[in-house]
Protein backbone atom coordinates (compact mmCIF):
# COMPACT_ATOMS: atom_id res chain seq x y z
CA UNK A 1 0.00 0.00 0.00
CA UNK A 2 1.86 2.61 -1.05
CA UNK A 3 1.25 6.64 -1.63
CA UNK A 4 3.68 8.92 -3.57
CA UNK A 5 1.78 11.80 -2.72
CA UNK A 6 2.02 11.09 0.95
CA UNK A 7 5.77 10.24 0.43
CA UNK A 8 6.58 13.75 -1.38
CA UNK A 9 3.63 16.95 -0.52
CA UNK A 10 3.41 18.02 2.54
CA UNK A 11 2.63 15.76 6.05
CA UNK A 12 -1.06 15.87 6.49
CA UNK A 13 -2.04 14.85 10.34
CA UNK A 14 -5.38 13.93 9.16
CA UNK A 15 -4.10 11.22 7.08
CA UNK A 16 -2.13 10.01 9.90
CA UNK A 17 -5.24 10.50 12.13
CA UNK A 18 -7.11 8.27 9.30
CA UNK A 19 -5.05 5.59 9.35
CA UNK A 20 -4.61 4.63 13.28
CA UNK A 21 -8.02 5.10 13.37
CA UNK A 22 -8.39 2.30 10.72
CA UNK A 23 -5.73 -0.06 12.44
CA UNK A 24 -6.25 0.46 16.24
CA UNK A 25 -10.23 0.69 15.33
CA UNK A 26 -10.88 4.09 17.30
CA UNK A 27 -12.40 7.36 15.49
CA UNK A 28 -10.18 9.45 14.21
CA UNK A 29 -10.75 12.65 16.28
CA UNK A 30 -9.29 10.52 19.57
CA UNK A 31 -5.80 10.10 17.68
CA UNK A 32 -4.23 13.48 19.13
CA UNK A 33 -0.38 14.41 19.36
CA UNK A 34 -0.45 13.59 23.57
CA UNK A 35 -2.33 10.11 23.17
CA UNK A 36 -0.56 7.60 24.56
CA UNK A 37 -0.89 4.27 22.24
CA UNK A 38 -1.05 1.85 25.25
CA UNK A 39 -2.99 3.82 27.99
CA UNK A 40 -5.33 5.86 25.50
CA UNK A 41 -6.07 4.00 22.34
CA UNK A 42 -5.60 0.46 24.36
CA UNK A 43 -2.88 -0.55 21.47
CA UNK A 44 -0.71 -3.41 22.56
CA UNK A 45 1.93 -4.39 20.94
CA UNK A 46 0.70 -6.44 17.85
CA UNK A 47 -1.32 -3.60 17.16
CA UNK A 48 1.46 -0.97 17.39
CA UNK A 49 3.49 -3.33 14.88
CA UNK A 50 0.47 -3.25 12.81
CA UNK A 51 0.35 0.58 12.90
CA UNK A 52 4.37 1.13 12.24
CA UNK A 53 3.59 -1.16 9.33
CA UNK A 54 1.00 0.62 7.65
CA UNK A 55 2.83 3.98 8.26
CA UNK A 56 5.69 2.61 6.48
CA UNK A 57 3.67 1.24 3.42
CA UNK A 58 1.74 4.89 3.41
CA UNK A 59 4.77 7.13 3.75
CA UNK A 60 7.43 5.09 1.92
CA UNK A 61 9.76 4.84 5.05
CA UNK A 62 11.58 2.50 7.58
CA UNK A 63 11.04 2.79 11.14
CA UNK A 64 14.19 1.39 12.87
CA UNK A 65 12.59 -1.01 15.97
CA UNK A 66 15.10 0.85 18.43
CA UNK A 67 13.23 4.04 17.02
CA UNK A 68 9.84 2.28 18.09
CA UNK A 69 10.69 1.59 21.47
CA UNK A 70 10.87 5.27 22.55
CA UNK A 71 7.57 6.27 21.05
CA UNK A 72 4.99 6.29 23.44
CA UNK A 73 2.73 8.86 22.20
CA UNK A 74 0.91 9.87 18.44
CA UNK A 75 3.21 12.47 18.77
CA UNK A 76 6.24 11.00 18.80
CA UNK A 77 5.49 9.28 15.67
CA UNK A 78 4.25 12.83 14.31
CA UNK A 79 7.37 13.99 15.47
CA UNK A 80 9.15 11.44 13.63
CA UNK A 81 7.57 11.22 10.19
CA UNK A 82 8.39 15.33 9.99
CA UNK A 83 11.68 14.45 10.62
CA UNK A 84 12.21 11.79 8.30
CA UNK A 85 9.68 11.56 5.83
CA UNK A 86 11.22 11.10 2.29
CA UNK A 87 13.90 8.59 3.67
CA UNK A 88 13.49 5.31 2.19
CA UNK B 1 -26.99 -33.11 27.53
CA UNK B 2 -29.27 -30.70 26.07
CA UNK B 3 -29.18 -29.13 22.97
CA UNK B 4 -30.37 -25.18 24.39
CA UNK B 5 -29.10 -23.02 21.65
CA UNK B 6 -27.97 -23.30 17.72
CA UNK B 7 -25.78 -20.52 15.60
CA UNK B 8 -25.63 -21.57 11.85
CA UNK B 9 -23.88 -19.71 9.44
CA UNK B 10 -23.58 -21.84 6.18
CA UNK B 11 -24.13 -21.86 2.31
CA UNK B 12 -27.62 -22.81 2.75
CA UNK B 13 -28.29 -19.58 4.96
CA UNK B 14 -27.66 -18.16 8.23
CA UNK B 15 -29.85 -18.71 11.38
CA UNK B 16 -32.20 -21.25 11.94
CA UNK B 17 -35.22 -20.53 9.66
CA UNK B 18 -33.42 -19.76 6.65
CA UNK B 19 -31.51 -22.59 6.96
CA UNK B 20 -34.61 -25.22 7.47
CA UNK B 21 -35.85 -23.58 4.54
CA UNK B 22 -33.40 -25.00 2.27
CA UNK B 23 -32.83 -28.14 4.22
CA UNK B 24 -36.57 -28.94 4.04
CA UNK B 25 -37.50 -27.56 0.37
CA UNK B 26 -34.40 -29.32 -0.68
CA UNK B 27 -32.38 -26.50 -1.78
CA UNK B 28 -28.45 -26.36 -2.60
CA UNK B 29 -26.04 -23.48 -1.68
CA UNK B 30 -23.80 -24.95 -4.09
CA UNK B 31 -22.47 -22.31 -6.77
CA UNK B 32 -19.17 -20.90 -9.32
CA UNK B 33 -16.47 -20.19 -6.89
CA UNK B 34 -15.82 -16.20 -5.85
CA UNK B 35 -13.32 -16.54 -3.03
CA UNK B 36 -10.46 -16.74 -5.65
CA UNK B 37 -10.37 -16.85 -9.39
CA UNK B 38 -10.57 -20.73 -9.92
CA UNK B 39 -10.99 -20.36 -13.76
CA UNK B 40 -7.66 -22.63 -14.48
CA UNK B 41 -8.98 -25.34 -11.84
CA UNK B 42 -11.02 -28.88 -12.84
CA UNK B 43 -13.55 -28.39 -10.13
CA UNK B 44 -15.08 -24.58 -10.44
CA UNK B 45 -17.80 -24.84 -7.72
CA UNK B 46 -18.85 -24.72 -4.11
CA UNK B 47 -20.41 -23.98 -1.22
CA UNK B 48 -19.65 -20.62 0.01
CA UNK B 49 -21.28 -18.48 2.54
CA UNK B 50 -23.04 -15.36 1.04
CA UNK B 51 -22.72 -11.54 2.08
CA UNK B 52 -20.84 -12.42 5.35
CA UNK B 53 -20.02 -9.21 7.05
CA UNK B 54 -17.71 -9.84 10.49
CA UNK B 55 -19.14 -6.55 11.15
CA UNK B 56 -22.15 -7.42 12.44
CA UNK B 57 -20.64 -9.63 14.89
CA UNK B 58 -17.32 -8.00 16.48
CA UNK B 59 -15.61 -5.22 15.62
CA UNK B 60 -13.13 -4.37 12.72
CA UNK B 61 -9.96 -4.45 14.53
CA UNK B 62 -10.90 -7.85 16.08
CA UNK B 63 -11.95 -8.76 12.08
CA UNK B 64 -8.99 -8.02 10.63
CA UNK B 65 -7.04 -10.17 13.24
CA UNK B 66 -8.82 -13.33 12.96
CA UNK B 67 -8.58 -15.49 9.52
CA UNK B 68 -12.07 -16.32 8.18
CA UNK B 69 -12.93 -19.36 10.08
CA UNK B 70 -12.57 -17.19 13.21
CA UNK B 71 -15.08 -14.80 11.98
CA UNK B 72 -17.65 -17.54 10.82
CA UNK B 73 -17.28 -19.30 14.19
CA UNK B 74 -17.47 -16.05 16.25
CA UNK B 75 -20.83 -15.69 14.41
CA UNK B 76 -21.95 -18.63 14.92
CA UNK B 77 -21.65 -18.58 18.55
CA UNK B 78 -22.81 -15.43 19.24
CA UNK B 79 -26.10 -16.37 17.44
CA UNK B 80 -26.11 -20.05 19.25
CA UNK B 81 -25.38 -18.26 22.93
CA UNK B 82 -28.36 -15.35 21.82
CA UNK B 83 -30.97 -18.57 20.91
CA UNK B 84 -30.05 -20.02 23.90
CA UNK B 85 -30.65 -17.41 26.37
CA UNK B 86 -27.42 -18.41 28.46
CA UNK B 87 -25.51 -15.42 29.46
CA UNK B 88 -22.04 -16.84 29.87
CA UNK B 89 -20.68 -13.54 31.14
CA UNK B 90 -22.98 -13.85 34.72
CA UNK B 91 -22.05 -17.08 35.26
CA UNK B 92 -18.64 -18.48 37.13
CA UNK B 93 -15.37 -17.86 35.23
CA UNK B 94 -15.43 -22.43 34.89
CA UNK B 95 -18.78 -23.07 33.95
CA UNK B 96 -19.32 -22.27 30.28
CA UNK B 97 -16.31 -23.98 28.29
CA UNK B 98 -15.88 -24.03 24.46
CA UNK B 99 -14.74 -26.95 22.05
CA UNK B 100 -14.28 -25.33 18.54
CA UNK B 101 -12.82 -27.25 15.61
CA UNK B 102 -11.80 -26.62 12.32
CA UNK B 103 -9.99 -28.83 9.84
CA UNK B 104 -7.98 -26.50 7.71
CA UNK B 105 -7.78 -23.02 10.23
CA UNK B 106 -6.55 -20.34 8.94
CA UNK B 107 -5.60 -21.51 5.45
CA UNK B 108 -6.44 -18.28 3.80
CA UNK B 109 -4.43 -16.14 5.54
CA UNK B 110 -1.56 -18.63 5.59
CA UNK B 111 -1.73 -18.65 1.55
CA UNK B 112 -1.55 -14.88 1.32
CA UNK B 113 1.27 -14.39 3.97
CA UNK B 114 3.19 -16.62 2.41
CA UNK B 115 2.81 -14.69 -1.03
CA UNK B 116 3.81 -12.20 0.78
CA UNK B 117 6.72 -13.83 2.79
CA UNK B 118 8.00 -14.72 -0.84
CA UNK B 119 7.61 -10.92 -2.47
CA UNK B 120 8.85 -8.99 0.40
CA UNK B 121 9.60 -11.02 3.25
CA UNK B 122 8.95 -11.11 6.60
CA UNK B 123 8.82 -7.35 7.36
CA UNK B 124 5.46 -7.39 5.58
CA UNK B 125 3.34 -10.14 7.58
CA UNK B 126 1.08 -9.12 10.41
CA UNK B 127 2.02 -9.33 13.82
CA UNK B 128 -1.66 -11.23 14.12
CA UNK B 129 -0.26 -14.07 11.72
CA UNK B 130 0.63 -16.56 14.23
CA UNK B 131 -2.38 -16.45 16.13
CA UNK B 132 -4.55 -16.38 12.53
CA UNK B 133 -3.24 -19.88 11.25
CA UNK B 134 -3.78 -21.92 13.89
CA UNK B 135 -7.00 -24.25 14.06
CA UNK B 136 -7.80 -23.70 18.27
CA UNK B 137 -7.99 -19.63 17.60
CA UNK B 138 -11.98 -20.48 16.77
CA UNK B 139 -12.61 -21.52 20.36
CA UNK B 140 -9.99 -19.15 22.26
CA UNK B 141 -11.84 -15.86 20.09
CA UNK B 142 -15.23 -17.46 21.35
CA UNK B 143 -14.18 -17.28 25.09
CA UNK B 144 -12.90 -14.09 24.75
CA UNK B 145 -15.61 -12.45 23.53
CA UNK B 146 -18.58 -14.38 24.94
CA UNK B 147 -16.34 -15.01 28.76
CA UNK B 148 -16.52 -18.23 28.80
CA UNK B 149 -13.83 -19.42 30.92
CA UNK B 150 -14.29 -23.39 31.53
CA UNK B 151 -12.38 -25.96 29.41
CA UNK B 152 -11.31 -24.86 26.05
CA UNK B 153 -9.74 -26.15 22.83
CA UNK B 154 -10.20 -27.74 19.21
CA UNK B 155 -10.80 -31.23 18.73
CA UNK B 156 -9.16 -32.06 15.14
CA UNK B 157 -10.08 -35.06 12.75
CA UNK B 158 -10.61 -33.77 9.61
CA UNK B 159 -14.20 -34.50 7.92
CA UNK B 160 -15.27 -35.38 11.87
CA UNK B 161 -13.65 -32.47 13.94
CA UNK B 162 -17.00 -31.23 14.80
CA UNK B 163 -18.92 -34.27 15.55
CA UNK B 164 -15.95 -35.12 17.74
CA UNK B 165 -15.89 -31.71 19.43
CA UNK B 166 -20.43 -31.84 20.30
CA UNK B 167 -19.60 -35.30 22.03
CA UNK B 168 -16.42 -34.20 23.91
CA UNK B 169 -17.91 -31.54 24.58
CA UNK B 170 -21.12 -33.07 25.69
CA UNK B 171 -18.84 -35.44 27.88
CA UNK B 172 -17.13 -32.51 29.69
CA UNK B 173 -20.07 -31.60 31.18
CA UNK B 174 -20.76 -34.97 32.11
CA UNK B 175 -17.61 -35.78 34.19
CA UNK B 176 -18.83 -32.18 35.89
CA UNK B 177 -15.97 -30.25 34.34
CA UNK B 178 -18.55 -27.63 33.13
CA UNK B 179 -22.45 -26.80 33.01
CA UNK B 180 -22.54 -25.85 29.66
CA UNK B 181 -20.23 -25.52 26.44
CA UNK B 182 -20.05 -23.63 23.11
CA UNK B 183 -19.26 -26.42 20.56
CA UNK B 184 -18.95 -27.09 16.81
CA UNK B 185 -16.97 -26.16 14.14
CA UNK B 186 -16.04 -23.70 11.52
CA UNK B 187 -14.19 -24.05 8.44
CA UNK B 188 -13.38 -21.08 5.25
CA UNK B 189 -10.87 -23.86 3.09
CA UNK B 190 -12.20 -22.42 -0.34
CA UNK B 191 -8.54 -21.37 -1.20
CA UNK B 192 -6.13 -21.77 -4.11
CA UNK B 193 -3.80 -24.34 -2.37
CA UNK B 194 -6.56 -26.47 0.02
CA UNK B 195 -8.88 -26.93 -3.86
CA UNK B 196 -5.78 -27.27 -5.37
CA UNK B 197 -4.81 -30.49 -3.42
CA UNK B 198 -8.33 -31.44 -3.30
CA UNK B 199 -8.04 -31.71 -7.32
CA UNK B 200 -4.64 -33.04 -7.08
CA UNK B 201 -6.58 -36.37 -5.81
CA UNK B 202 -9.52 -36.26 -7.29
CA UNK B 203 -11.97 -35.72 -4.88
CA UNK B 204 -14.13 -33.21 -5.90
CA UNK B 205 -16.46 -32.97 -8.16
CA UNK B 206 -16.05 -31.93 -11.53
CA UNK B 207 -19.75 -30.90 -12.68
CA UNK B 208 -18.58 -27.37 -13.09
CA UNK B 209 -21.75 -26.91 -15.27
CA UNK B 210 -24.34 -27.78 -13.15
CA UNK B 211 -23.39 -27.03 -9.81
CA UNK B 212 -26.46 -27.36 -7.59
CA UNK B 213 -26.44 -31.31 -9.04
CA UNK B 214 -22.66 -31.85 -8.23
CA UNK B 215 -23.50 -33.01 -4.54
CA UNK B 216 -25.61 -36.38 -5.25
CA UNK B 217 -24.50 -39.04 -2.34
CA UNK B 218 -25.91 -42.76 -3.50
CA UNK B 219 -26.48 -41.61 -7.18
CA UNK B 220 -24.59 -43.84 -9.27
CA UNK B 221 -23.46 -40.64 -11.14
CA UNK B 222 -21.83 -38.95 -8.30
CA UNK B 223 -18.30 -38.22 -9.01
CA UNK B 224 -16.68 -36.30 -5.43
CA UNK B 225 -17.58 -33.96 -2.37
CA UNK B 226 -18.26 -30.79 -3.10
CA UNK B 227 -16.46 -28.10 -0.73
CA UNK B 228 -17.98 -25.86 1.54
CA UNK B 229 -17.12 -23.07 3.79
CA UNK B 230 -19.54 -22.42 6.83
CA UNK B 231 -19.48 -22.36 10.93
CA UNK B 232 -22.66 -24.22 13.10
CA UNK B 233 -22.19 -23.90 16.53
CA UNK B 234 -24.73 -24.74 19.72
CA UNK B 235 -24.61 -24.93 23.17
CA UNK B 236 -24.78 -28.24 25.50
CA UNK B 237 -25.90 -27.42 28.83
CA UNK B 238 -26.64 -29.61 31.56
CA UNK B 239 -29.95 -30.97 31.88
CA UNK B 240 -31.09 -30.06 34.63
CA UNK B 241 -29.10 -26.82 34.51
CA UNK B 242 -31.42 -26.21 31.62
CA UNK B 243 -34.70 -27.21 32.78
CA UNK B 244 -34.50 -25.05 35.53
CA UNK B 245 -33.90 -21.96 33.83
CA UNK B 246 -36.74 -22.51 31.60
CA UNK B 247 -34.54 -23.49 28.31
CA UNK B 248 -35.76 -24.26 25.53
CA UNK B 249 -34.26 -27.55 24.63
CA UNK B 250 -33.90 -28.56 20.67
CA UNK B 251 -32.54 -31.98 21.75
CA UNK B 252 -30.36 -33.63 23.17
CA UNK B 253 -27.12 -35.08 22.94
CA UNK B 254 -27.05 -39.02 24.65
CA UNK B 255 -24.31 -40.21 23.63
CA UNK B 256 -21.25 -40.93 21.11
CA UNK B 257 -18.97 -43.21 19.38
CA UNK B 258 -15.45 -43.06 18.35
CA UNK B 259 -12.79 -45.38 15.94
CA UNK B 260 -9.84 -45.56 13.52
CA UNK B 261 -10.46 -47.65 10.69
CA UNK B 262 -6.73 -48.24 10.31
CA UNK B 263 -7.20 -48.84 6.79
CA UNK B 264 -5.43 -45.63 4.83
CA UNK B 265 -4.51 -41.72 4.82
CA UNK B 266 -7.86 -41.15 2.47
CA UNK B 267 -9.70 -43.70 1.54
CA UNK B 268 -12.14 -45.51 4.17
CA UNK B 269 -12.31 -49.04 5.09
CA UNK B 270 -14.01 -50.65 1.77
CA UNK B 271 -16.48 -52.74 4.07
CA UNK B 272 -17.16 -49.93 6.52
CA UNK B 273 -15.81 -51.57 9.22
CA UNK B 274 -14.56 -48.97 11.22
CA UNK B 275 -17.36 -46.79 10.88
CA UNK B 276 -20.12 -49.98 12.45
CA UNK B 277 -17.73 -49.73 15.33
CA UNK B 278 -18.06 -45.78 16.06
CA UNK B 279 -22.04 -46.35 15.51
CA UNK B 280 -22.36 -49.67 17.60
CA UNK B 281 -20.01 -47.93 20.39
CA UNK B 282 -22.30 -44.81 20.22
CA UNK B 283 -25.79 -46.44 20.67
CA UNK B 284 -23.95 -48.86 23.26
CA UNK B 285 -23.79 -46.09 25.47
CA UNK B 286 -26.68 -44.57 24.93
CA UNK B 287 -28.99 -47.86 25.48
CA UNK B 288 -30.35 -47.09 22.02
CA UNK B 289 -31.23 -50.29 19.85
CA UNK B 290 -30.61 -50.44 16.12
CA UNK B 291 -34.55 -50.23 15.76
CA UNK B 292 -35.80 -47.30 18.01
CA UNK B 293 -33.35 -45.44 15.11
CA UNK B 294 -35.65 -43.04 13.43
CA UNK B 295 -33.07 -41.22 11.03
CA UNK B 296 -29.82 -41.55 10.54
CA UNK B 297 -27.99 -38.50 8.81
CA UNK B 298 -25.40 -39.71 6.97
CA UNK B 299 -21.69 -38.64 6.43
CA UNK B 300 -22.71 -38.97 2.36
CA UNK B 301 -20.01 -37.05 0.77
CA UNK B 302 -20.75 -38.10 -2.84
CA UNK B 303 -17.60 -39.89 -3.35
CA UNK B 304 -17.18 -43.24 -5.03
CA UNK B 305 -16.06 -45.28 -1.99
CA UNK B 306 -17.32 -43.43 0.86
CA UNK B 307 -20.83 -43.85 0.17
CA UNK B 308 -20.97 -47.64 -0.46
CA UNK B 309 -18.68 -48.28 2.56
CA UNK B 310 -21.16 -46.31 4.53
CA UNK B 311 -24.10 -48.31 3.18
CA UNK B 312 -22.40 -51.31 4.44
CA UNK B 313 -21.55 -49.78 7.59
CA UNK B 314 -25.48 -48.84 8.28
CA UNK B 315 -26.41 -52.35 7.29
CA UNK B 316 -24.11 -54.11 9.86
CA UNK B 317 -24.79 -51.86 12.57
CA UNK B 318 -28.55 -51.83 12.06
CA UNK B 319 -28.75 -54.97 10.71
CA UNK B 320 -32.83 -56.34 9.95
CA UNK B 321 -33.70 -52.10 10.70
CA UNK B 322 -31.38 -51.20 8.27
CA UNK B 323 -33.86 -51.38 5.37
CA UNK B 324 -36.38 -49.91 7.35
CA UNK B 325 -34.58 -46.85 8.54
CA UNK B 326 -34.17 -43.38 7.12
CA UNK B 327 -30.98 -42.30 5.88
CA UNK B 328 -30.35 -38.99 3.70
CA UNK B 329 -27.22 -37.04 3.44
CA UNK B 330 -27.57 -33.19 3.49
CA UNK B 331 -24.21 -32.77 1.98
CA UNK B 332 -26.58 -32.98 -1.39
CA UNK B 333 -27.42 -29.79 -0.31
CA UNK B 334 -24.75 -28.01 1.92
CA UNK B 335 -21.98 -29.52 0.37
CA UNK B 336 -18.91 -30.56 2.73
CA UNK B 337 -18.15 -28.46 5.58
CA UNK B 338 -15.22 -30.36 6.43
CA UNK B 339 -14.19 -29.09 9.99
CA UNK B 340 -17.73 -27.81 10.05
CA UNK B 341 -19.53 -31.14 8.94
CA UNK B 342 -20.00 -32.94 11.85
CA UNK B 343 -22.55 -29.80 13.74
CA UNK B 344 -24.31 -28.61 10.42
CA UNK B 345 -25.26 -32.83 10.37
CA UNK B 346 -26.02 -33.06 14.33
CA UNK B 347 -28.14 -29.62 13.76
CA UNK B 348 -30.38 -31.08 10.87
CA UNK B 349 -30.79 -33.70 12.73
CA UNK B 350 -31.93 -32.06 15.39
CA UNK B 351 -34.20 -29.64 13.75
CA UNK B 352 -35.60 -32.59 11.50
CA UNK B 353 -36.97 -34.01 14.94
CA UNK B 354 -37.82 -31.05 15.99
CA UNK B 355 -39.86 -30.01 13.09
CA UNK B 356 -41.11 -33.82 12.06
CA UNK B 357 -39.87 -33.33 8.54
CA UNK B 358 -36.64 -35.77 6.98
CA UNK B 359 -34.60 -33.58 5.10
CA UNK B 360 -33.82 -35.67 1.59
CA UNK B 361 -30.85 -36.78 -0.06
CA UNK B 362 -31.58 -34.48 -3.01
CA UNK B 363 -29.88 -35.47 -7.00
CA UNK B 364 -30.55 -39.09 -6.32
CA UNK B 365 -32.00 -39.72 -9.62
CA UNK B 366 -30.29 -43.31 -10.94
CA UNK B 367 -29.64 -45.11 -7.94
CA UNK B 368 -26.65 -46.68 -7.15
CA UNK B 369 -27.29 -50.73 -6.85
CA UNK B 370 -24.82 -50.88 -4.34
CA UNK B 371 -26.28 -48.65 -2.31
CA UNK B 372 -29.99 -49.56 -1.86
CA UNK B 373 -31.51 -48.07 1.82
CA UNK B 374 -34.14 -45.80 2.33
CA UNK B 375 -31.87 -42.19 1.43
CA UNK B 376 -35.56 -40.12 1.46
CA UNK B 377 -34.65 -39.20 -2.37
CA UNK B 378 -35.55 -35.91 -3.69
CA UNK B 379 -37.78 -34.74 -1.25
CA UNK B 380 -38.36 -34.18 2.15
CA UNK B 381 -40.54 -36.59 3.78
CA UNK B 382 -42.67 -36.22 7.33
CA UNK B 383 -42.00 -38.59 10.32
CA UNK B 384 -41.93 -38.69 13.86
CA UNK B 385 -38.19 -39.50 14.87
CA UNK B 386 -37.11 -39.99 18.73
CA UNK B 387 -33.59 -40.43 18.32
CA UNK B 388 -31.33 -39.94 14.99
CA UNK B 389 -27.79 -40.22 14.00
CA UNK B 390 -25.53 -38.34 12.87
CA UNK B 391 -22.26 -39.87 11.34
CA UNK B 392 -19.07 -37.86 10.41
CA UNK B 393 -16.00 -39.68 9.18
CA UNK B 394 -12.48 -37.84 8.40
CA UNK B 395 -9.43 -38.56 6.17
CA UNK B 396 -6.81 -41.03 8.58
CA UNK B 397 -9.94 -43.12 9.22
CA UNK B 398 -11.36 -40.74 12.09
CA UNK B 399 -14.78 -41.88 13.17
CA UNK B 400 -17.68 -40.35 14.87
CA UNK B 401 -21.13 -41.31 15.60
CA UNK B 402 -23.23 -38.99 17.80
CA UNK B 403 -26.48 -40.38 18.97
CA UNK B 404 -29.36 -37.45 19.18
CA UNK B 405 -33.00 -37.68 20.68
CA UNK B 406 -35.92 -35.39 20.63
CA UNK B 407 -36.34 -32.02 22.41
CA UNK B 408 -39.27 -32.14 24.87
CA UNK B 409 -42.24 -29.82 23.66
Amino acid sequence: MTDTAAAEGPLDFAELQGIASEILGVDADRVQLDVSFAKDLAADSLDLVELIMAVEDHYQITLPPDELDHMKKIGDLWTYLQEHRGDS
Amino acid sequence: MAITGIGLVTPIGTGIEPVWQSLSTGRSGIGPITRFDASGYPTRIAGEVADFDPELYMDRKTARHVARYGQLALAAARMAVEDSGLRPEAMGPDEVGVVVSSAAGGMDEIERADHMLLERGITRISPFMAPMMITDMAAGLIAIELHAGGPNYAVVSACASSSHALGDAAEVIRRGDAVAMIAGGAEAGITPLLVGAFCQMSALSRRNDDPTAASRPFDRHRDGFVMSEGAVVMVLEEGAHARRRGAHIWGEILASGSSADMYHFTAPDPEGRGAARAMAVALRKAGVAPNQVGYINAHGTSTALGDIAETLAIKQVMGDSANRVAVSSTKSMTGHLLGAAGAMEAAACVLAMDRKLLPPTINLEYPDPRCDLDYVPNRARPAEVQIALSNSFGFGGHNSCLVIGRGSS
